[in-house]
């Protein structure tokens, strides 16, 4: 075995490793936590502040 | 200036954004005011370098850059404890009630205002913002290695913490938390403007 396929093999093997590895890590109820964290801020009405601000910004730069 | 195409194009894709500042301040300083404060800001400096702006580029990863840094400078003088409001997400459950009792979101974001901050953010930005590692490591402008070691540690703290139940119960805005921020920020970081792209 040459040492350039050794290499190769081994590269491999990494990866493999790396995909079990990813596998027997379940993503745990809190995980889509995080991402509910974000929505649910995401999907709250939007104060209109914001867009009045950036309407008196428009409205300064004519 | 922009052309006036150019101009109503940015305007609309900034204004589609703000949820996204939102909920991305929200996660890092806990508290809506000061949250809110944090966007308003963002927009303000996102339209002053609106030239900078490649159209046809993620409005959402540019004006993070702009908030995280931002955020950054308002930290280093002191504007932000990570304090949190506990008034919305207190209520609302993360996984319905198990063996170990019901988990809220509110004790969720309280762990995750105890992490250090380029560690909550990485986390942010990819499990909860949705970005790839690579975009995640634009923005906070490190090796696409260093969000994931980051993201990585992050999660693993916090399955610690909620596995063995050591979640703050209220206010982590204690000393020990934002200390350990402050510190960090102090021999890490150093905020800029974005430049365009």
């Amino acid at each position: 075995m040459t040492n350039e396929k050794k290499t190769k093999d081994k590269q491999m093997k990494d990866i493999g490793m790396e995909r079990n590895e990813r596998r027997r890590q379940p993503s745990p109820d809190w995980a889509s936590g995080l991402r509910r964290l974000y929505d649910s801020v995401v999907d709250e009405p939007l104060p209109d502040a914001f867009s009045k601000l950036l309407d008196d910004l428009d409205s300064a730069g004519d | 200036m922009l052309s006036s195409a150019n101009a109503v194009s940015f305007k609309r894709e900034l204004t589609g954004v703000i949820p996204h500042l939102r909920a991305f301040a929200r996660g890092l300083c806990g508290r809506p005011d000061l949250a809110d404060d944090l966007v308003q800001e963002t927009l303000l400096k996102a339209w002053a370098a609106q030239e900078r702006f490649e159209p046809g580029t993620s409005m959402r990863a540019w004006t993070f850059v702009i908030l995280r840094n931002a955020y950054l400078t308002d930290m280093r003088r002191n504007r932000f404890r990570a304090d949190y409001d506990e008034t919305v997400a207190e209520r609302i459950l993360v996984a319905p009630p198990g063996q170990e009792g019901p988990m809220h979101l509110a004790d969720l974001h309280r762990a995750l205002l105890t992490l250090p901050p380029e560690r909550r953010e990485a986390l942010l930005l990819v499990g909860a913002g949705g970005f790839s590692y690579e975009e995640a490591a634009e923005i906070c402008e490190c090796a696409v290695g260093t969000i994931k070691s980051r993201v990585g540690r992050a999660r693993a703290t916090l399955a610690a913490m909620i596995e063995q139940g050591a979640i703050p119960r209220r206010a982590v805005g204690d000393a020990i938390a934002h200390d350990a921020i402050m510190a960090e920020l102090n021999e890490s970081t150093n905020p800029s403007e974005p430049v365009s792209g």
